[in-house]
């Protein structure tokens, strides 16, 4: 039998990224069985702007998950065993495998077809000349670079056209599958979908699309021949980096307030539950922990995380595996300081609820402390859960960026907004500026936090009971 | 009555009013009309939902944003307001037209103080400024009999009272001295002893100032007090207009027939009340016919197709039903009237159940000398400062499958009582023993056993149920946690059983409580309470939440319960009404301690202690013949947390003498049953 081509290896991360994903769908499966937890989400889908940032979202996501699938590839067979690379690869590099592999000596501006720098070149004669040394792979197929503006136009010209075909026959497809859900023409669908009568905002939906698509579209058809957004310091392509970045936001965002749900669920709801003593012990703890800054505890957890990562190297093989665990590491922790505040509103909450009457009809049963808490309180405060987990995103997104930045955030070698800002800061002072990496980060990041954001603000407009009740009392 | 063309203040005609949301749009106001004429009191029955509300608020123009005036005329003295621009009405409301609301406490704003609110409306609408205007505060806050009104013009709302909030309301209200006073449903979030205050004050004012007055109210004791005329609203359609007295003589409309029979006190004994089956339709729907048909007795065969044209059914009384459009005229009149204070006849208790003494030996629950109070906590270390003296110290019994009517104004500590002897609040002091067995001394898990004999129904039918549990699933959960009613296929037909019994279908057990309408909600709570086979239900205000209609249908339900399963209740209410209808023996309380008990007609038909004569009193009767005592309460409740010495009554008492200051009075038997705590009585 030959040896397979590839090893899957599963990252921490990885096995926590996918185990999220399958909790997210047996989450969407059990809240289409149950009304009160349909009504609202229908309510969300049914917003354009909730909709329109969803599908930013989701390409947010595919990108993500693909960073997420990593694997060793096969080296070349020396002898008889098969062996493979230490070097940890996902599929998404498989996929961006020209933008990786084509490094440049060092910064280059976007679309450039020489270096930003001068450097000193020995000719063929002899002569040694100060001049812009061509870049080793970016416009590299042309012949002059002065021909680089045309062949760019005609490139992203085909691109365009290609993504807008691919768009129109999207929206075709989808219009035919609303024909046979509604049992109409597809030309009546057509018209109703463009009309925006649909019941869900499917016109919003393709409208972000074909925005998408007209910039994706001539990126990737320019990007194996030029570097689009440029190169940094050491000759990397900054929209490879960029696009590496949003798996390390994802899995900050996303991890890390899962780290603070259960400490905010169980000591929230028991604060609130039983009052007394246990209530005065919980809100000693979450005063003293929200009063000791977080930058501080942060800083100390990452290095002492870091001090042990070193002292035990032969428990982490490779510098993937090790940025992997930092990067848990730095979601624990980040958790760990941030749950105070969800925390203190499901105490709230549960304070209120614990008085209800259905359950003091609970009580009057006997119903032990631990299943009302289970059955009748928790259920009741996942409204607040669920606006605090899309609220927080975005917030924990850009606390790793300030992190990273301030150096106590992800492993350097590893790939994230932060990094990128902090390798770029310096050459902010530089004449001629070197701005893409910055620009890059920042575009990518604000927009995948005000993508978030407009998601949690329809989120939020949903959950919210006052909205709820007024259709459930009426 | 003259209701000449010059005598009318107010005339609406036609008016219609829609709020759009998701579904179809729901017309709240379908086609209104009435005159009110100056210094008149015109009253706007029904039961909630039916569009009262809504009715005036779209005379105001105050309606929610998702409403909207779809048709129709509101004249105030020829001008008609829907056509006015929004800078002119604001000119209107306040000065020609001013609304007080339901819940006083949510109408104030909590920091500001009291006189700041009702120098805001004077300077709004007047031209007053300075000085001049604190002096019209002040005579404002004089003029609706405010206690101590100088010095409640520097304080804030959170000081004050709920009748007193309520009588700044009516002093913001009367700033500019207003032609009509919209009134929607003032006295509703009141006690009785302090609606009784606000209702004469308002009739007071109107008198002074000959204002007219909308009533809106789903109290007919309100209305046989205040109004002159009365229009009975029927989702969203007036049904039937007519002076009080002709009204409450003879109403017309099937619908205003059912709704004086529901009323508990017109119930003879221990016969049911006449409840009204069903419930309002929702207005979302298009009416083709009679909106009351699918409800009413005598529908005829076309009622439910052709809509009711305005009939006269007597001298000024207009009624919109077919019945007075053909020969055949309904039955007229009232259902034999019988009462607490309708008439004085002793009404003989069903056989075997009312009439044989209160057998102490035999009884199910006995209560001593229990005590609720909850520490108040100060300084840095919590120490105990005192106590809130919930409830001080009440004895009373039940025997098997009777009724203990437990009655007393808000904050009295009626309902600690009920979650005392529950354990769900856990009482201070006392001795509560159940079939023998003393039910505070149980540990943990013989509690546990223990609590299938004593169960609870709430009075929120919203809050009593958890939303995110189906009703199956409610009804398990004691099942499950006590033990009974076998495995999982047992328990699904008790569930089944249980719903039946309370009249739901066992389709519903898959169901959502959202799904549920009060009643139907108020109907599970009683099936899960039954779902264990107590001994002894609490009945904390089952019914109050409830219109009349439905709270006939579900005090007929827990009468028939009783009887087949030889239930016992204790039924904790402040209606006078309901507890004479529902109760064996009846125990009042005031400020944490009963002050007169004994069997329902001994309290309610000779009363002796000053208190309880004048809860009587205070409640507003059906009738607007009726005579009774005037005896008026002044002030309020006191706080539990440092009650008078003394007799807890004597501040308020009527016919206090120096004695009563001095000490508590014993409790002193006037006959075998009948105890009373209260040195006056004999």
């Amino acid at each position: 039998m030959p040896p397979l081509p590839f090893r899957i290896e599963v990252l921490w991360s990885d096995g926590l990224v996918w185990l999220l994903v399958i909790a997210v769908v047996a989450y969407a499966v059990y809240a289409r069985r149950h009304p009160h937890l349909r009504a609202p989400w229908s309510r969300v889908a049914r917003s354009a702007s909730a909709m329109a940032a969803a599908t930013v979202l989701c390409c947010f996501v595919l990108v993500g998950l693909l960073d997420s699938l990593h694997y060793r590839p096969l080296l070349p067979p020396q002898g008889g065993k098969p062996v493979y690379a230490t070097e940890v690869r996902s599929v998404l590099d498989l996929v961006l495998t020209p933008l990786r592999a084509q490094r440049e000596k060092t910064y280059s501006a976007p679309f450039a077809t020489e270096l930003y720098a001068k450097e000193t070149i020995k000719r063929a004669d002899g002569v040694e000349t100060r001049e812009f040394p061509r870049l080793r792979h970016g416009g590299k197929h042309l012949e002059s670079p002065a021909d680089s503006a045309a062949d760019i136009a005609l490139r992203a010209f085909r691109g365009v056209v290609a993504a807008l075909l691919a768009w129109f026959a999207f929206a075709l497809l989808l219009s035919a599958a609303l024909a046979r859900q509604q049992g109409g023409g597809i030309e009546a669908a057509w018209r109703s979908l463009w009309s925006g009568l649909t019941p869900l905002p499917w016109r919003a939906v393709l409208a972000t699309l074909g925005v998408l698509a007209v910039i994706a579209g001539p990126v990737v058809a320019l990007a194996p021949y030029y570097h689009v957004l440029g190169t940094d310091k050491v000759g990397q392509d900054v929209l490879y980096q960029s696009l590496k970045s949003i798996r390390t936001g994802l899995v900050i965002g996303t991890l890390a307030t899962l780290v603070t749900l259960p400490f905010a669920l169980v000591l929230g709801v028991m604060a609130g539950y039983f009052k007394g003593w246990v209530d005065d012990v919980i809100q000693y703890v979450y005063t003293t922990l929200s009063s000791i800054p977080g930058v501080l505890l942060i800083a100390a957890a990452v290095l002492m995380m870091q001090v042990y990562i070193e002292n035990h190297a032969d428990l982490f093989p490779s510098t993937e595996i090790r940025a992997d665990v930092r990067l848990l590491a730095l979601c624990v922790i980040l958790g760990l300081t941030s749950w105070t505040g969800l925390c203190r509103l499901l105490r709230g909450e549960a304070l209120k609820l614990r008085e209800l009457e259905y359950i003091q009809a609970a009580r009057a049963f006997g119903v032990s402390h631990w299943r009302i808490m289970m059955r009748h309180i928790t259920p009741n405060l996942m409204h607040i859960v669920m606006i605090a987990l899309v609220m927080d995103f975005s917030g924990l997104v850009l606390a790793e960026a300030v992190l990273s930045y301030v150096g106590v955030g992800v492993d350097p070698s590893m790939i994230s907004f932060g990094t990128m800002i902090n390798s770029a800061r310096l050459e902010m002072a530089r004449e001629p500026m070197v701005w893409w990496s910055l620009a890059s980060a920042f575009f990518f990041m604000l927009l995948l936090v005000l993508a978030a954001n407009l998601f949690a603000d329809a989120v939020r407009d949903a959950f919210d009971p006052r909205v709820a009740m007024a259709g459930g009392r009426a | 009555m003259n209701r000449s063309e010059a005598m009318r203040l107010l005339r609406v005609r036609d008016l219609r009013m829609a709020i759009h949301g998701d579904g179809p749009p729901v017309r709240a106001v379908d086609g209104v009309s009435f005159d009110i004429a100056a210094g008149e009191t015109f009253a706007l029955v029904g039961e909630s939902g039916c569009g009262k509300s809504m009715t005036a608020l779209s005379i105001m123009r105050l309606l929610p944003e998702a409403a909207a005036i779809s048709g129709g005329m509101v004249e105030l003295q020829g001008e008609n307001l829907l056509a006015l621009p929004e800078a002119a009405m604001r000119d209107v409301r306040g000065r020609r037209v001013a609304m007080i609301f339901q819940e006083p406490g949510l109408s104030l704003n909590p920091v500001m103080t009291v006189g700041e609110q009702i120098a805001e409306s004077v300077r709004r609408h007047t031209a007053l400024t300075g000085a001049a205007v604190d002096a019209r505060v002040l005579e404002l806050l004089e003029s609706v009999r405010m206690p101590d009104a100088q010095r409640r013009v520097t304080e804030y709302p959170f000081q004050l009272s709920g009748g007193m909030k309520q009588r700044v309301m009516i002093a913001i209200a009367l700033a500019c001295d207003p032609e009509l006073l919209i009134a929607d449903e003032p006295t509703t979030a009141l006690d009785v002893t302090v609606q009784a205050q606000v209702l004469d004050l308002l009739r007071e004012l109107q008198r002074e100032r000959g204002m007219a007055m909308l009533l809106i109210t789903h109290d007919l004791g309100v209305v046989a007090q205040m109004a002159q005329r009365v229009a009975v609203m029927y989702a969203g359609q007036i049904v039937e207009t007519a002076p009080v007295a002709h009204f409450f003589a003879s109403p017309a409309h099937p619908y205003s027939q059912k709704l004086f029979a529901a009323l508990p006190e017109r119930a003879a004994g221990g016969r049911p009340l006449a409840a009204i089956p069903g419930a309002v339709p929702p207005l979302s729907l298009e009416f083709s016919g009679c909106r009351f048909a699918e409800r009413c007795e005598h529908k005829l065969a076309h009622c439910a197709d052709v809509l009711p044209e305005w009939h006269g059914a007597g001298e000024q009384q207009m009624v919109r039903c077919h019945l007075y459009g053909s020969d055949q005229r309904p039955p007229r009149g009232l259902p034999s009237g019988r009462g607490v204070m309708g008439d004085q006849h002793k009404t003989e208790p069903e056989a075997g159940l009312g009439s044989s003494p209160v057998n102490h030996q035999s009884s199910l629950l006995e209560v001593e000398e229990l005590e609720v109070f909850f520490p108040i906590r100060k300084g840095l270390l919590q120490r105990t400062a005192g106590h809130v003296r919930a409830v001080d110290g009440v004895s009373f019994s039940i025997a098997p499958g009777r009724t203990l009517g437990l009655v007393g104004e808000s904050g009295c500590g009626k309902t600690t009582v009920g979650k005392g002897l529950l354990r769900l609040l856990q009482p201070t002091a006392g001795r509560v023993s159940l079939a023998g067995e003393d039910f505070l001394a149980l540990g943990a898990e013989a509690l546990r056993q223990k609590r299938r004999e004593v169960q609870i129904i709430f009075q929120d039918p919203y809050a009593s149920l958890n939303p995110r549990i189906r009703i199956g699933d409610a009804l398990e959960e004691g099942m499950l946690a006590l033990g009974v009613g076998g495995d999982a296929a047992g328990r699904q037909a008790r569930i089944d059983a249980l719903l039946g019994e309370v009249g739901l279908a066992p389709g519903v057990r898959s169901r959502y409580p959202h799904e549920f309408s009060g009643g139907q909600r108020q109907r599970i709570a009683i099936a899960r309470a039954l779902s264990v086979e107590p001994k002894l239900i609490v009945c904390d205000e089952p019914t109050s939440a409830l219109d009349v209609s439905v709270q006939a249908q579900i005090l007929n339900l827990l009468k028939r319960l009783q009887k087949e399963k030889g239930l016992a209740y204790l039924f904790i209410s402040h209606n006078m009404a309901v507890i004479e209808h529902m109760a064996d023996e009846v125990a009042v309380m005031y400020l944490g301690r009963i002050v007169e008990r004994g069997a329902v007609q001994d309290v309610l038909r000779d009363p002796r202690h000053p208190y309880t004569k004048s809860l009587l009193a205070a409640v507003p009767v059906a009738d607007p013949q009726a005579q009774r005592p005037v005896l008026r309460l002044s002030g309020d409740l006191p706080s539990p947390v440092n009650p008078p010495a003394g007799c807890h009554f004597h501040p308020r008492c009527p016919v206090a003498e120096a004695a009563c200051a001095q000490a508590y009075p014993e409790e002193r038997a006037l006959t075998a049953q009948h105890h009373v705590r209260c040195h006056l009585a004999r």
